[in-house]
Order: structure tokens, then C-alpha cells, then sequence
């Protein structure tokens, strides 16, 4: 956008572009989509802050110690980065324009993406299966509701992407679904960031404590 | 029919959910239901269905779009305030024995209703109605960012507001007060339906607000016309832009919040609860994190509003500009940091107490710098009394009052013996009737014109700001006396006959109030009777200076034929200085966005969802959740979304607005 503005021919001020073009389609879509994500960091900040409340009334109950296995969530976590570095390729592919190569890489991207969510819900059902149920205590309340929210994070994103790999297969690598799966990408992105931030602050300080 | 088919079907709405037993409540049930359906009817009978479908309830024009915001939020402003009458009401009869007519059930509900319902049914949606009307206008832009995420996010805020009324006549409203604190509201204590309304009502209205605020923050960072730097965007944009920015950076904290109170209610978790190490003094930190910023959020764009209006009325230049929105952006930042003089009596200790009484003491500064920036423009200006600059000097006076005793209630130890006390609620209704419902009053009838090419009748007008302006002080004043005295809020019989005079008083202001509102709604009718009489061809009627001003009224659907290039902080009056000239040749197609239905259709659902999960009805929620994936999806399939508008078609606009203006000469 121009800001700096010229005085026509005549030395009048200029008050309206007699020649304008419409903003491009989805001029603000990156703007919105980062302020919505900072708006959805926002729900992780408080899930966050309700852990470090809680996250040490055991009400008797069991504690991180005997509850995580951190080779089982280094497992998960590996998938998870990995997920990222392959939605990363799948959006190289699509700048050179390579559809099959991109397709190729958000189904991997999709897989490790639902190996995510198995393991997650295997030690979700595990722990359950233990009688560390979210009711038992506070501290596995805030830690099933924080790592819950981001597992649903991701199963929203795998709706998403198996969407955008439909729409890409009908419609092409055209400028919409660049825009989108650029979309999906930072939402990807930003579920893997906060992911660390779980793996830390819940998994090894948990473990530590 | 088996029980156990009857509960899958129904969930545990039953024939006693609906509150046959109560006469008032089936009183109001019939005369809403006679309304209703004659509503419907005359909407039938004069073919109007498809018009508003067509016309209003798919439209992704900003424009529609607030008026409808404004047109909810005065249909909710009639609910909430009959909530304030039963309540005056009850406490000015409920002396010496007698229990009032509301029983403690139906009194519980009547007043968390009229919190919930004025703060996020009606402040909230009178001023993003007026954010949205305004905001693309004052910018020059065609339309908002998103614009079919803003018909979606005024649909989410009527379901919201659907099952708030709902909850009237089928089950029951929270009997928690407004932010429903634990562990009263806990499973424990309110089994019943009552704060499930509460929960999902806010829920869904929710997503709607953060959704706006992010659509309005785009759509003022990126959507400026040429030349309009950030220090050169009217006041009221730019009020409205921290507005924004604070919506989105608190409500999802209301989100989460509602979300782990609604996970101890249905799951059973532990985040709020007394055993099994919950804190619901959590609960309390956390809504209130929400809570201070979002009475800014309300506040604020009435500090632009006045702004524009001093400026206009004053027909002066805006004093300084700089500093008021350096204030602005002071007041957006500290709203954060004072959420604790909620509750200064929960024993967080002297020096966190003393930390956030301190914060709250320094939010008065850039609040008074503004209101010296409104004195010091109106000084030696030359002011016309119109409406709006009525209501501007009302608040200007009634504001500082209530800022006073904010000051004062911001003092720990006062606190401690005024906390929840009446003279709490004087202070926060001097504040919220005082600036936001006057501001949004003064928006209302400033912008009025100019949203439908008439000006409101003037003599209805002041017969209602009169009424409004002694009945807030009948009805407040002796709640700071009470308040003193040691009567605390949400009660229901009082013993000490010596406090009734107080309560007949406010009952008195309360009436006035209402006077006020039916002069408001006749002045409504007055004006659209005489419109002809009103009517303003120039698309100017008060010589006024931001560039909303400088297109028809109303606008047409494209708000300016060519974009505007700014040159000044009041564009508009700029711009008449210097002689501008309207185009009347060289139009061309403009590319504006398209109708849509899926906006209220994914916000039925998500209603639905809210009412199957209120009352246990399993497979209406989850077939509306499904729904709204399937329709939700499937609009992102349709990639045509925008249309031009033909060149031929702005020529005839444009040209029936140079015939206007010439008859006007």
C-alpha cells in the first residue's frame, strides 16, 4: 500500500485514487491467522498457569514419577518434530509447484501426525487403565485437560490437512490453497512449539520433581 | 414410553423443566409469546422472509451487520432491564416482614440474568455494532477484513443470546451471580440446568467476540485508505483497534475458564473443587484476568465516540489527539495488571494487595488526561447542544463520579469494608451506565443519520435523556448511601426498616429509567414517522470531520466510489476546506464480497450443540457437531466468494446522489 501520496498535475491535493485496484484475495489472511494464533497461545498460556497451580496436588494420588514413561514420550515427541520437518517439505514441494511430491509429503506429514494421537491416547488409556483418572486428583485434572487440548489441537489439523489434500487434489496447488496450507503450516508449526513447551514443563520437570 | 427412551431422547428435560409453578414467569411467556407470534405473523403476512434472508440475516456488509448488532442489543437491553425493575422492585416492598413477591429461586436468577444479559447481550453487542457501522467507514475501506466471519460472529452472539432467553422459559437461569464462582456453581451446589445456560450461552457467544476482534484488528491494520498513518486514524478507530486488541488477548481466557468449570461439571475433574486439591480461588483469579480488561473493552470505544462527538459539536480540532491515544494505549496495557481489586479480601497478603491498589490508582491518569482533552476542546468552542453532545456532558460529569469512588474502592483497607457492599454496585453501574450505555447512546444518536439518511426526533430524544439522567441519579446515589451503611449486594428481605426510604428511592430512579427507554423507543417510531421532515440529503447533517462522512446516507454497499486519500487527521473537514470536488465521472466495477447463508446455519447449530450439552440431549449435541464440521468444511470448498459490482450499476448510484445534492442546494 502506498502511503505517500502525490499531488495530481494540477497541484491540486489528491482526495481519491481515481485508479485503484481491489486488495489481492486473502490480503489479511496471514495477519488474521497469526492474531488468532496468538489468541489460541493464549488458551495454552492458562492451561499452562492452571498446571503450575495444580500440577503438584496429588490429593494422594499418583505423582509424574510413577505415572510418565519419558521413553514413551520421547517417542511421541520424535513424531511429532518429525511431522513438522515433513509438513516443512511439503511446503517446498508446493513452492516449485510439485503437486505429487506435496501430496506425498502431507500424507506423511498426516501419518506421523495420527501416530501422535495413538500414542498419546495409549498412555491416556494406560494411565486411566491405573486408576489415574482425571477426576483423581487436581494435578491429573490440569494434566489431562493441557495435554488433551493439544492432542484435540492436533486432531483438529489432521481434519484440516486430509481437507486441504482433497481440495489440492481437486483444485491444484492454486493461490487459495497456497494460502491455506501456508495456513495449516503455521498452525502446525505452532502445535509442535507448544508441544515442547508440554514435553518440558509437564514430562521432565514432572519427572524431576 | 420407557423412562430410559424418554432420557435418550430428551436427556433430563422433562415436563417440570418448564416453570409452570412461577405466574410471573408465565405471565411474561405469554405476552413474549403473543408478541412472537405476531411478529411472525405480520413477517408472513407481509412476505418479508425473504427479503431479510436475502437482504439481512446472509448479508456480509459491516454496515447490515451493525445494525443488527444494535438492534439485539436493545431488544436484550428491554430483558435485562426488566430484570433491574423485579429486582428494585423487590427490595423496596421486601421490609418489615414481608418477602417481596420474588421467591429466593426466582430473585437469584433475575439478578445473575440482568448481569450476564447487560454486560454480554447488551454493552457488548452496542458497541461492536458501532465498531463495526463505523470502524471501515472511518478508514475508508469497502468492507472488513473477513467479512463472512463477521455475519458468523453476529450469529454466534445471537445464539448465545437465544439460549440465554431460552433459559427463561425452559429450565432455569444460574442463581451464582454474573461470574458464577465456584464452588457454588460446582455440580455440587447447582445441579440443576441453570449454570449449564450460563456456560454455553457464553461459550458460543464467545467465539463470536474473539472471532470479531480479530476480524476488526485486520481490518484496521491492513484496510486503511492512503495516507491515513496510525497517527492520522480518527480517535474513535483507534480506541476501537485497543478495543480489539484487548478481546483478543482476554476472552479466550473466559474460553478456558468455562471450559475447566464445565469439565468439573460434566467430567468431574478437579480444577475448582474443595477436596481433591482444586482451587476454586483460581476460578476467581482467572475470570477476573477476563473481567477488568473486558470493562475497558466496553469502555473504550465510548471514550472514542466522545471524542468524535466533542470534536464535532465543539467544531474544534480534537485537543490533543497525541495524548489521547497515547492514553488509550496507556489504559489498554494497565487494564491488565489490576484484576486483583476484584477481590483485595481473599487474603493475598499487603504487598500484593497494596501492588494491584496501586495500579488501579494509576489508571485514573490517563482516564483524567482524557477527560481534560475533552474540556480543553470544548473551551472556547463553539458548542451546539444536540444530542449527542448531551449525553457527552453527562457522562463527562457522571464518569468522574463514578471514577472517584473507583479510586476510593481501590484502596485496600476501604475495600475490605466496602467489598461487595451496595456501594460497589453504585460505583460500577455510575461507570458503566455513566460511560458506556450514555456513549453508546451518544454514538447512536450521532451516527444515526448516517446509517439511515435521517436524524432522530430531537424533542423524544431529550425527554429520554432526561428521564435516563435523573432516574441513573435517583436510582444510584442512595445505593452509595446504603453501601455505607453496610448493606451488602443480592439481597432479597431486609430487616432494618430504617434503609427502606433508600430502596424506594432507587425504585423511583429505576422508573424514571425506564421512562427514559419508552421515550427512546418512541422516539424511534417519531423519527422514522417523520422522516421526511429528518431527513439530511448531504450525507454531512453535522458538519462533522472524519470521513465517514464525506459518503451518502446511508452509504451505498461499496461505502466510497473511489477510495479516499487522507491527508489530515480530520479528513473530512480537511478535505471540505480545501474545496474538494466529488467525482462524478470514471467509475468503475468494484469487487465486493458475496452473501452467505453458512454463517447462520453453522451459529444454529452451534446453539443446538450448546442447548443437546445443557440438557443432556447427547445426540443433539453431537449431531449438531457433526453438522457444523460438515457445513463448515464444505464452505471452504466454494472458492467464489466475491462478485463486481458493474460499473453501470455505481453510475446510477452515484449519479441519484448528484441529483440529491443538487436539490439540496
Amino acid at each position: 500500500m502506498t502511503i505517500a501520496v502525490k499531488p495530481t498535475q494540477t497541484g491540486e491535493p489528491l482526495f481519491y485514487l481515481a485508479d485503484e485496484h481491489p486488495h489481492p484475495e486473502g490480503y489479511s489472511t496471514s495477519l488474521g491467522f497469526w492474531i488468532y494464533l496468538m489468541s489460541d497461545c493464549l488458551i495454552f498460556a492458562i492451561l499452562f498457569a492452571t498446571f503450575g497451580v495444580l500440577g503438584a496436588s496429588y490429593a494422594a494420588g499418583p505423582a509424574p514419577k510413577d505415572l510418565f514413561d519419558l521413553s514413551l514420550v520421547a517417542v511421541n515427541t520424535s513424531m511429532l518434530l518429525l511431522s513438522s520437518i515433513t509438513y516443512g517439505f511439503a511446503m517446498l514441494t508446493m513452492q516449485q509447484n510439485r503437486i505429487g511430491q506435496t501430496q506425498m509429503w502431507l500424507a506423511i506429514t498426516g501419518l506421523f501426525g495420527a501416530a501422535f494421537i495413538g500414542i498419546e491416547l495409549t498412555e491416556f488409556a494406560h494411565m486411566i487403565h491405573e486408576g489415574a483418572t482425571p477426576q483423581r486428583s487436581a494435578f491429573l485434572s490440569a494434566f489431562f485437560t493441557l495435554v488433551g487440548t493439544h492432542g484435540l489441537h492436533v486432531t483438529c489439523g489432521l481434519i484440516w490437512l486430509v481437507t486441504l489434500m482433497v481440495q489440492v487434489w481437486k483444485f491444484g496447488l492454486i493461490e487459495a490453497n497456497r494460502r491455506r496450507l501456508m495456513c495449516l503450516s503455521m498452525f502446525w508449526h505452532f502445535l509442535d512449539v507448544v508441544w515442547i513447551g508440554v514435553f518440558t514443563f509437564v514430562y521432565l520437570l514432572g519427572v524431576l520433581r | 414410553m420407557s423412562p430410559d427412551l424418554l432420557k435418550l431422547i430428551f436427556g433430563r428435560l422433562g415436563i417440570e423443566s418448564l416453570p409452570l409453578h412461577e405466574p410471573i414467569v408465565v405471565g411474561t411467556f405469554v405476552v413474549v409469546a403473543l408478541g412472537g407470534i405476531t411478529l411472525l405473523g405480520g413477517l408472513t403476512y407481509f412476505r418479508l422472509w425473504g427479503y431479510l434472508w436475502r437482504e439481512w440475516f446472509t448479508t456480509v456488509d459491516h454496515k447490515r451487520i451493525g445494525i443488527m448488532y444494535m438492534i439485539l442489543g436493545i431488544v436484550m437491553l428491554l430483558r435485562g432491564f426488566a430484570d433491574a425493575l423485579m429486582m428494585r422492585g423487590q427490595q423496596m416492598l421486601a421490609f418489615g416482614g414481608s418477602e417481596g413477591y420474588l421467591n429466593a429461586h426466582h430473585y437469584d436468577q433475575v439478578f445473575t440474568a440482568h448481569g450476564v444479559i447487560m454486560i454480554f447481550f447488551v454493552a457488548m453487542p452496542l458497541v461492536t455494532g458501532l465498531m463495526n457501522y463505523v470502524v471501515p467507514l472511518q478508514i475508508g475501506a469497502r468492507d472488513v477484513s473477513f467479512p463472512f466471519l463477521n455475519n458468523f460472529s453476529f450469529w454466534m452472539t445471537v445464539g448465545g443470546a437465544v439460549l440465554v432467553m431460552a433459559s427463561l422459559f425452559i429450565g432455569e437461569f444460574a442463581r451464582t451471580g454474573w461470574l458464577a464462582y465456584p464452588p457454588l456453581s460446582n455440580i455440587g451446589y447447582s445441579p440443576d440446568v441453570g449454570v449449564d445456560y450460563y456456560i454455553w450461552a457464553l461459550q458460543v457467544a464467545g467465539v463470536g467476540t474473539t472471532l470479531s476482534g480479530i476480524n476488526l484488528i485486520c481490518t484496521i491494520v491492513k484496510l486503511r485508505c492512503p495516507g491515513m498513518t496510525m497517527m492520522r486514524m480518527p480517535v474513535f478507530t483507534w480506541t476501537s483497534l485497543c478495543t480489539n486488541v484487548l478481546i483478543v488477548a482476554s476472552f479466550p481466557v473466559l474460553t478456558v475458564v468455562l471450559a475447566l468449570l464445565s469439565l468439573d461439571r460434566y467430567v468431574g475433574t478437579n480444577f475448582f473443587t474443595n477436596d481433591f486439591g482444586g482451587s476454586p480461588m483460581m476460578y476467581v483469579n482467572l475470570i477476573w484476568i477476563w473481567g477488568h480488561p473486558e470493562v475497558y473493552i466496553l469502555v473504550l470505544p465510548a471514550f472514542g465516540i466522545f471524542s468524535e462527538v466533542t470534536s464535532t459539536f465543539s467544531g474544534k480540532r480534537l485537543f490533543g489527539y497525541t495524548s489521547m491515544v497515547y492514553a488509550t494505549v496507556v489504559i489498554t496495557i494497565l487494564s491488565y495488571l489490576v484484576w486483583l481489586h476484584h477481590f483485595f479480601t481473599m487474603g493475598s497478603g499487603a504487598s500484593v494487595n497494596s501492588f494491584f491498589g496501586i495500579t488501579t490508582m494509576i489508571i485514573s491518569i490517563p482516564t483524567g488526561a482524557k477527560m481534560f482533552n475533552w474540556l480543553f476542546t470544548m473551551y472556547r468552542g463553539r458548542i451546539r447542544f444536540e444530542l449527542p453532545m448531551m449525553w457527552t456532558i453527562a457522562f463527562m460529569l457522571t464518569f468522574v463520579v463514578g471514577g472517584m469512588t473507583g479510586v476510593l474502592l481501590a484502596v485496600p483497607p476501604a475495600d475490605f469494608v466496602l467489598h461487595n457492599s451496595l456501594f460497589l454496585i453504585a460505583h460500577f453501574h455510575n461507570v458503566i451506565i455513566g460511560g458506556v450505555v450514555f456513549g453508546a447512546f451518544a454514538g447512536i444518536g450521532y451516527w444515526f443519520p448516517k446509517a439511515f439518511g435521517f436524524k432522530l426526533d430531537p424533542f423524544w430524544g431529550k425527554l429520554s435523556f432526561w428521564f435516563w439522567v435523573t432516574g441513573f441519579y435517583l436510582a444510584f446515589m442512595p445505593l452509595y448511601v446504603l453501601g455505607l451503611m453496610g448493606v451488602t449486594r443480592r439481597l432479597r428481605v431486609f430487616d432494618d426498616p430504617s434503609l427502606q426510604i433508600w430502596f424506594i428511592i432507587a425504585a423511583i430512579g429505576a422508573g424514571l429509567v425506564f421512562l427514559g427507554i419508552i421515550c427512546m423507543l418512541v422516539q424511534f417510531a417519531v423519527s422514522f414517522l417523520r422522516r421526511e421532515q429528518l431527513k439530511d440529503v448531504t450525507g454531512d447533517p453535522w458538519d462533522a470531520r472524519t470521513l465517514e462522512w464525506a459518503t451518502s446516507s446511508p452509504p451505498p454497499a461499496y461505502n466510497f466510489a473511489f477510495t479516499p486519500v487522507v491527508h489530515d487527521n480530520d479528513a473530512w473537514w480537511d478535505m471540505k476546506k480545501r474545496g474538494y470536488q466529488r467525482p462524478l465521472t470514471g467509475f468503475k466495477p468494484i469487487h465486493m464480497p458475496s452473501n452467505t447463508g453458512t454463517g447462520i446455519i453453522l451459529a444454529g447449530f452451534a446453539t443446538a450443540m450448546g442447548f443437546g450439552l445443557i440438557w443432556y440431549i447427547w445426540w443433539l449435541a453431537a449431531a449438531s457437531f457433526i453438522a457444523m464440521l460438515v457445513v463448515g468444511i464444505g464452505h471452504t470448498f466454494n472458492y467464489h466468494r466475491d462478485f463486481d459490482i458493474p460499473a453501470d450499476d455505481v453510475i446510477r448510484t452515484e449519479d441519484a446522489r448528484t441529483k440529491l445534492l443538487a436539490g439540496a442546494k
